[in-house]
């Protein structure tokens, strides 16, 4: 093994990150697929550490992966250094064209499936009609992704599964706390199939926060969210 | 309306011809935008030969649907049967499916790949929200917020640059060849000195942002990015369209 190589993989693995942030959580599946020796770090989001503030001046957010001393920060950007820094695992296919399509479902999940879905959970009247009936158009467009296969990845889960990390735990806990239903095993069968297994894979399951405490932070957050629409984690 | 753009590549390349041959190379875009001109300014890099189709936006074809059913928007790529929208998406397709000619746009090491897509994210974020921010106020205060805004995001950049290059001398975000970062904020030139004279600030300013601006002389000089770049008075026309009737914003002077 080539010395630069070497050294790489000796050098310390920080994690910052917050026990039942989905975003948090998918940096934190990227290190256990590959098997990699990580320190987590959990931050307090209402009294964010120095070391995030140094790690991540520019948006002050977790997660921050900091690799020796070189921080990362932005989750799908963790994820994608993640892949080419360790061996072991694909969590990006190795085709480009393949690559691309993972890449911009990824971003599609970010930008349209779970804003719809979020303000779904946090608005009443017409306005959250509007949204509930963005969020059906969204997540049957991401169903649709899975024809055919047991993840978004394929056989293993990949970048689009660790990105839909969101849908397959937090959407369920959201929705109940929020009083609807909107991902439910009736309207959408393989989405919710999906689900299941993704959180039984190995390296999710040990990220996951236990969900009776994540169902009872967001009731207890629900008031504050319905006023600002902001996520909140601490 | 549409016109075709060939490069003529060395016989070097002759490689990259027989792969062309698989599946034309479709370029769907409009004139002012940044997202485009950098997929042109890298396939330009590569030798690649493209087709380029200008859309109306306001009256979408048939083409443009078809390729991009969830966005509707434009940069799309279309290379033989596949679609690829989203331009950072597209850039990085460009680079990986065609590793083996021109210069590489993302680095080979894993942290400085990481480090072009984080400021490659970050000055797009940053374009839409502050620069045409600047454009689209309608108080005074807004504007005076959008421009601080934006000295804070060329300040910031300045000093990125200053990482990148130091102590090797190299030119350009990229090293010696333009790169991610490169194409990501020089794409967006021409729009943001149509800003300054639509505004009437002085934004690249070189006793403020010395080192980007040297960048910039060095990237303006390249034939492609010459070539590519839209002239800015077109810019600050289209800008003042986009003022009065799309934006509804009458200029504060």
């Amino acid at each position: 093994m080539p010395q630069e190589r070497e050294k790489q993989m000796e050098e310390t693995v920080k994690l910052l990150g917050t026990k039942g942030s989905p975003l948090s959580h998918r940096a934190e599946v990227a290190l256990r697929l590959k098997e990699v020796k990580f320190e987590f770090l959990n931050e307090d989001l209402a009294h964010k550490s120095d070391m995030l503030l140094r790690y991540n001046p520019i948006h002050k957010k977790v997660p921050v992966l900091v690799h020796g001393e070189k921080p990362i920060a932005e989750s799908l950007i963790v994820i994608e250094y993640v892949d080419e820094a360790f061996e072991g695992y694909n969590i990006l296919p190795r085709d480009p064209y393949e690559r691309a399509m993972a890449r911009f479902w990824a971003r599609f999940i970010d930008e349209k499936v779970i804003p719809a879905f979020w303000m779904s959970c946090w608005t009443d009247g017409e306005t959250q009609k509007g949204f509930i009936a963005q969020s059906k158009e969204t997540l049957t467009t991401l169903q649709r992704q899975l024809e055919g296969k047991r993840f978004f990845g394929g056989d293993s889960i990949g970048l689009v599964d660790l990105a839909g990390c969101m849908i397959a735990f937090w959407f369920a806990v959201l929705q109940e706390v929020a009083g609807i239903n909107l991902l439910n095993e009736e309207d959408y069968p393989v989405l919710c199939r999906w689900a299941e297994d993704y959180c039984r894979v190995g390296a999710v399951s040990e990220s996951l926060l236990d969900r009776n405490l994540l169902v009872a932070h967001f009731a207890s957050k629900k008031e504050r969210i319905f006023a600002t629409k902001a996520p909140v984690y601490d | 309306m549409q016109h075709r753009s060939h490069i003529n590549f060395p016989q070097t390349l002759i490689h990259s011809q027989v792969k062309m041959a698989e599946g034309d190379l479709k370029l769907l875009g409009t004139w002012p935008s940044p997202f485009v001109l950098r997929i042109k300014m890298v396939l330009q890099q590569k030798g690649l030969s493209y087709e380029y189709l200008e859309q109306d936006l306001k009256n979408k074809g048939e083409l443009l649907l078809k390729h991009n059913p969830i966005y509707k928007k434009i940069p799309i790529l279309i290379h033989g049967d596949r679609s690829i929208c989203e331009s950072l998406v597209i850039l990085q397709y460009i680079d990986e499916n065609w590793s083996d000619i021109g210069p590489p746009l993302l680095p080979a090491d894993p942290y400085e790949r990481a480090m072009a897509r984080f400021w490659a994210a970050y000055i797009d974020e940053k374009f839409v929200g502050s620069f045409w921010g600047i454009l689209k106020a309608a108080t005074e205060e807004a504007k005076a917020e959008k421009i601080a805004d934006s000295f804070g995001v060329l300040q910031q950049l300045e000093g990125v640059f200053k990482k990148c290059s130091a102590g090797t001398g190299k030119g350009f975000f990229g090293g010696d060849t333009i790169g991610f970062i490169d194409v990501t904020l020089g794409s967006q030139l021409s729009w943001i000195k149509a800003v300054e004279k639509i505004s009437g600030v002085k934004l690249l300013d070189k006793t403020k942002i010395p080192l980007l601006m040297e960048w910039e002389k060095r990237f303006l000089a390249i034939d492609f990015v010459k070539n590519t770049l839209p002239n800015v008075e077109k810019v600050v026309e289209y800008g003042r369209l986009l003022q009065a009737t799309t934006w509804k914003v009458t200029p504060a002077k």
